[in-house]
């Protein structure tokens, strides 16, 4: 008689394919935060160049040397304060900013040894001592008795609201979800930010008081943008990208196929990770963060063979070399000019999947009409997300399927009305521009709500 | 292979590293580690007169400054001279010279002003065959409020009465370590030669407060919530100790007196450099108490590699070859015109150049081009300064390149001469002597 089948190896969706323990092993933290030996020692490297190409680098503009300054000094709350004045989300920021192409691409170390100084750990541990001492360094101005509505709880929202509550106006976020935070708590892979850090850092957000979130309350729904404008002297929309893109091939609907952020929020919101159950082949389609997201953390949930089928080549890839890299080092494998045909199953339930090979020319992409089979009994969609509300009628332009802004601060065509983050047309998808957008729309609220040609 | 072996005023050694007297050399056990290790000789730690031992502070001895990464620049120290036992010392220096014939054995002294007490001491020293003696007229904390170290060292006067004495009381060759805590180095130099000495060592510890403890408001090293005046030493006080050493080696009143280099030498191209301008070989302290004894190997295998290179056979090939070119201000050449040149492949862009030029200098280096980051000399603005060259993180990025004759400074307009010409010629020195 031979040993009890190996669950590792088990065909079909199922949990508890590694124990509790590997699990919460898997879903350490990524990057183990600098101790304050290792934060000088890479603090001591930073140059303090002039007009830091770092510094350009960043959405938010942070003022890198300086607080790198601060750090090797010894002051570290200092260092704090330089990153909150531009970024109010600093602390997450440092988590999942794609840094190797924004601030650590541009560190002239790295033109000059390939090793650029540690940017985003260096924030990370000015802003996490911060934040464990529960130091607030902003008050709220006196009162302007003026209240501006904010739909959506998400970085571009928190930051709009934080800046917006420094200059002594009152904010309601309205937020469709029973917890705030957005993708930092729904959409980023859960070894990116332990132990709660989304919703600490909610709090630490909005500890300046001020800020009136209400859960479970979503635009179209339960309110609507006239009541809001009816209610509140401005109007920020911060909603991000409630949709996803749809996968037009046949087998869509079988048990199994489901969309790769409904897998990435599940994660984020169990209680306890190794409940989570995964396929034993698995097949995630799509070529950026959140394919890369879904891919590795199935895999740390155990699952055997996780492929990323992309359609075009590698160069092409949304997910950054850092991402890619991960997603190798962790056994997942990344195929590239792979494009769905055809979902396979079996009672309801998909068992493989039909990849065409593709090819570019003239620059267009077209299958070659070469295929091939891979076992799958879970696939992943992650071909993008898309802006799915409705706001022509409250007199939004839109362009590219998303909100139309005009100028640099955020106003939509609508007046009174303003908006940022994912939204909007024209971004990065990245919560650091979220932050920069709604802290940016912020100062043209207040400069509008003061009476100041805006 | 360069012949690297030395003789210091008559006293012989493998090679020219030598550990100056400190804890280093305080007793037998770390010096024969040291001789393990190549060092061509010691200075042992400096012997007080006979009797109870001087006590040292029973906290903190060191201070310290740091470069990026921790690199220690310098250390401050309060110690004082040995505090163990006068026979001792003595017995485990004739063990030590007895074991190791080939390594110069040197024996600091400091004793009170009084002839009597170096006239006690020296017959004392001579015993143990100790190679020759070094006067410590340098220790600038503890034992000058006693009326030794540099209490005699900043008098000139004292330097040459002692001097003379031990001259008188001993047939050693006398080796003076002077203070640098002073304000011309040739007056205790030249006091030190006229008492007799043999030669001169320096330069000794600075006087310093590496820093303050700014909870508790105590200067480091902090002695229950105090602090003293220490001793400064390691490669910040190099350029410091360079400048006093080719002060006295061109110094007609004391020319043809033996230098041993001492201050900050850490590594083979320090040492080199004190030779090349008059030092007859170099003593080293920090960075033995940085790095261990080792460091004697890379001196050694470098100075060695570097003669080999340039065709120098021996240390008198290299020892003042650069004290000719040290001059006074007047005589440089004000015909040599020199612009910055930024290699483009090599600049990473960090702008150092740029803000350090443009907030602090002549406003001559660029910092975007066409709307580029672009950094690149404006020679109508640069005078030649080098700052950019020490500002900037890439060694060789920046060099100062010189114009030739003919060509226009474009800063001046004016045409470079091939001439040598210096401040005592120009026309705007008001005690310019006029050519006949």
């Amino acid at each position: 008689m031979g040993a009890a089948p190996d669950i590792r190896y088990s065909d079909g969706i199922a949990s508890g394919r590694l124990s509790a323990e590997e699990v919460a092993e898997n879903f350490g933290d990524i990057h183990p935060p600098l101790d304050q030996h290792e934060a000088l020692v890479a603090a001591d490297r930073c140059y303090f160049c002039y007009d830091a190409p770092c510094v350009t680098a960043c959405p938010t503009e942070i003022d890198i040397p300086m607080f790198i300054r601060q750090i090797a000094t010894g002051n570290t709350l200092g260092a704090a304060q330089t990153i909150f004045d531009q970024n109010i989300l600093g602390g997450m920021c440092a988590r999942v900013c794609p840094t190797e192409t924004l601030c650590e691409q541009a560190c002239v170390r790295e033109e000059a040894e390939g090793k650029p100084v540690l940017i985003g750990q260096l924030q990370r541990f000015a802003t996490d001592q911060a934040m464990r001492e529960e130091r607030q360094f902003y008050s709220r101005a006196e009162a302007s008795g003026k209240s501006v509505g904010i739909i959506g709880a998400g970085p571009a929202g928190l930051a709009c609201a934080h800046r917006l509550a420094m200059h002594g106006h009152d904010v309601v976020i309205y937020e469709a979800k029973p917890k705030p935070g957005g993708l930092n708590e729904y959409g980023i892979a859960a070894y990116k930010t332990i132990d709660d850090f989304a919703q600490h850092e909610v709090d630490y957000v909005t500890a300046i008081g001020g800020i009136d979130i209400r859960y479970d309350t979503a635009l179209g729904k339960d309110v609507s943008l006239d009541d809001l404008r009816a209610k509140h002297d401005a109007v920020f929309i911060g909603i991000g990208l409630g949709g996803v893109n749809a996968l037009s091939v046949e087998g869509n609907d079988l048990d199994g196929v489901e969309d790769a952020v409904d897998f990435i929020a599940r994660l984020r919101q169990a209680d306890n990770k190794s409940d989570i159950a995964v396929g034993r082949d698995i097949v995630v389609i799509g070529g950026g963060m959140t394919a890369v997201d879904c891919a590795v953390q199935a895999k740390l949930l155990g699952a055997e063979n996780v492929t990323i089928a992309y359609r075009r080549g590698q160069e092409h890839m949304n997910a950054s070399q850092y991402e890619q890299e991960l997603a190798a080092t962790t056994g997942v494998r990344v195929r590239h000019n792979l494009q769905p045909k055809a979902l396979l199953g079996q009672n309801d339930a998909v068992t493989a999947i039909e990849l065409e090979y593709t090819q570019v020319a003239d620059g267009k992409l077209s299958g070659t009409g070469q295929t091939i089979t891979l076992e799958a009994d879970q696939v992943f969609r992650a071909i993008g997300q898309s802006f799915e509300a409705d706001l022509s009628d409250a007199g939004i332009d839109m362009t590219a399927g998303r909100i139309a802004t005009i100028g640099a601060h955020g106003q939509t065509s609508a007046e009174g009305i303003w908006a940022g983050g994912d939204c909007v047309a024209g971004g990065d998808d990245l919560t650091v521009t979220a932050v920069a957008q709604g802290r940016d729309a912020a100062e043209n609220i207040h400069a509008a709500l003061s009476g100041v040609e805006v | 292979m360069p012949d690297i072996t030395n003789t210091f005023c008559g006293i012989k050694s493998p090679n020219p590293f030598w550990l100056a007297s400190a804890p280093p050399t305080d007793k037998k056990y770390n010096v024969v580690r040291a001789f393990e290790a190549g060092w061509g000789g010691v200075v042992w730690k400096t012997l007080g007169e006979d009797g109870p031992p001087i006590v040292n502070v029973n906290g903190p001895r060191y201070g310290a400054i740091y470069g990026a990464d921790r690199r220690l620049l310098g250390l401050n120290n309060i110690e004082l001279i040995t505090d163990r036992d006068l026979h001792l010392n003595l017995r485990e220096i004739k063990e030590v010279k007895r074991d190791w014939p080939d390594r110069a054995m040197i024996v600091s002294i400091m004793v009170p002003c009084e002839e009597e007490a170096w006239e006690a001491i020296l017959p004392l020293v001579e015993e143990t065959e100790a190679d020759g003696i070094e006067l410590n007229f340098g220790c600038p904390h503890g034992m000058s409020e006693r009326g030794m170290g540099s209490a005699v060292g900043q008098v000139p006067e004292y330097i040459e009465m002692v001097t003379r004495w031990c001259k008188a009381h001993t047939r050693m060759p006398v080796i003076v370590k002077l203070t640098p805590n002073i304000t011309d180095i040739r007056y205790p130099a030249r006091a030190a030669k006229v008492g007799g000495a043999d030669a001169v060592s320096l330069i000794n510890t600075v006087s310093s407060i590496t820093s303050v403890d700014l909870d508790t408001f105590s200067p480091e090293p902090s002695i229950d919530g105090k602090g003293s005046h220490g001793g400064f030493c390691g490669p910040a006080v190099k350029p410091i100790a360079l400048n006093m050493v080719a002060e006295i080696a061109r110094d007609a009143e004391t020319a043809g007196l033996p230098i041993s280099g001492i201050g900050g030498i850490t590594t083979w191209r320090d040492a080199a450099e004190f030779m090349a301008l008059g030092a007859g070989n170099v003593q080293v302290c920090t960075a033995a108490m940085t790095y261990g004894f080792k460091i004697v190997q890379e001196m050694i295998a470098g100075l060695e590699g570097w003669m080999a290179a340039k065709g120098h056979a021996s240390l008198d090939d290299i020892v003042g070859r650069a004290t000719p070119n040290v001059t006074d201000w007047q005589y440089l050449n004000l015909n040599y015109v020199t612009k910055a040149r930024i290699d483009q492949d090599a600049c990473i862009k960090c702008g150092r150049c740029h803000i350090a030029c443009e907030d602090t200098s002549h406003q001559a280096i660029t910092n975007m081009v066409d709307g580029k980051r672009h950094f690149e000399v404006i020679d109508a603005e640069c005078v030649g300064c080098n700052l950019c060259v020490n500002v900037c993180p890439v060694e060789g990025c920046i060099e100062m390149v010189q114009l030739p004759a003919g060509d226009v400074d474009e800063r001046t307009g004016k045409t470079v001469q091939d001439d040598y010409a210096n401040w005592t010629e120009h026309p705007n020195n008001p005690s310019v002597v006029a050519a006949e």
